[in-house]
């Protein structure tokens, strides 16, 4: 047996069928990974305020949007299908340096405000705080 | 077959008897037991030798023992090859100290759907169909068996379908692995001596 060419070894023990089976496994991995892992495009975005609902805006039109929090006012933007908290009076700023969301359930949380912003799309999908 | 679960243990059982002699029950095993019981202890040595490999991702490991179990399907059959498999869960999580806990049942979900997977992928035409074959089956069974556990009893939410092309990609690679793994050892079997692998 040879030892120091185990891949040229090794190939003998791929039969044809064997071949299928990997190329079948490739595709499935691929499918899911397509599947699973895109976060789908969001269209909505979901504004809340103290836990309730404050406005749902479809992200296709720019604006910006102030919410009142105990703390003061945050402001929201939207632009480019994309949204983000542009100025908040949190004290450590944590939604505001989180930027830009794009995808379906990205969240963007003014704790101290309770102001938070999240993107959802036609299906709603997990979200990446959850688990 | 009954007989071949207290192979692990030992092969009788001594204990004072009445009036202080000696009193001895053995248990009638076959050759097969014994080859079982052989094996299994290979697969086992397999899983503590892989729990000493770090990994990046708990769930993701290499699965080195169910070279064993694809080695025994090949030779001995599926009914040799589920009780190697199952011996080696039990006996694996004792040595471990996680009998009946999360962990046991993700192995014995896995390992119970992969001898499910196993038992039709055997009947898949020899001259196109070898161990690799079985062995990614085999291992995609694996991580479904435990994805299923996990969704159902440890984490019911739709959250983990995030981890399953990690997984999924896991075992495809593993699989493969393994797959060559127990084709080369057969390999080399068939062709010197019979009585490579204890």
């Amino acid at each position: 047996m040879s030892w120091h060419d185990p891949i040229g070894a090794a190939l003998p023990h791929i039969k044809t069928g064997d071949w299928l089976t990997l190329l079948l496994g490739g595709i499935c991995v691929v499918l899911l990974t397509l599947n699973l892992w895109n976060g789908g495009l969001a269209d909505k975005a979901v504004i809340r305020s103290g836990g309730k609902i404050f406005r749902e805006v479809p992200l296709s039109r720019d604006q910006q949007i102030e919410v009142p929090g105990p703390l003061g006012v945050s402001v929201i933007a939207i632009e480019k299908r994309r949204a983000r908290i542009v100025s908040d009076p949190s004290p450590r700023q944590y939604c505001v340096r989180q930027g830009w969301l794009q995808q379906s359930g990205e969240i963007a949380i003014c704790l101290p405000n309770q102001v938070s912003v999240e993107l959802t799309g036609s299906v709603k999908k997990y979200d990446s705080l959850n688990y | 077959m009954t007989a071949s679960t207290t192979e692990t243990i030992g092969e009788g059982r001594r204990g004072k008897g009445e009036g202080g002699k000696p009193s001895s029950i053995l248990l009638d095993t076959t050759a097969e037991d014994h080859h079982i019981a052989r094996m299994a202890a290979v697969a086992l040595g397999l899983t503590v030798l892989e729990n000493a490999i770090p990994s990046p991702l708990p769930g993701v490991k290499p699965g080195l023992a169910n070279i064993v179990t694809l080695i025994v399907l090949a030779r001995y059959g599926w009914r040799a090859a589920a009780w190697v498999s199952l011996l080696r869960v039990v006996a694996g999580s004792l040595l471990f100290g996680n009998f009946l806990a999360p962990g046991f049942f993700l192995s014995l979900s896995g390992a119970v759907l992969s001898l499910l997977v196993l038992a039709f992928a055997q009947h898949l035409p020899k001259c196109w169909f070898g161990p690799v074959s079985h062995s990614i089956y085999a291992a995609f069974a694996h991580i479904a068996g435990q994805m299923v556990v996990v969704y159902l009893w440890l984490i019911p939410h739709a959250g983990i379908a995030y981890l399953i092309p990690i997984f999924a990609a896991a075992a495809l690679v593993f699989g493969t692995a393994n797959g060559l793994i127990a084709a080369r050892f057969m390999d080399n079997d068939g062709k010197s001596n019979m009585e490579r692998l204890p």
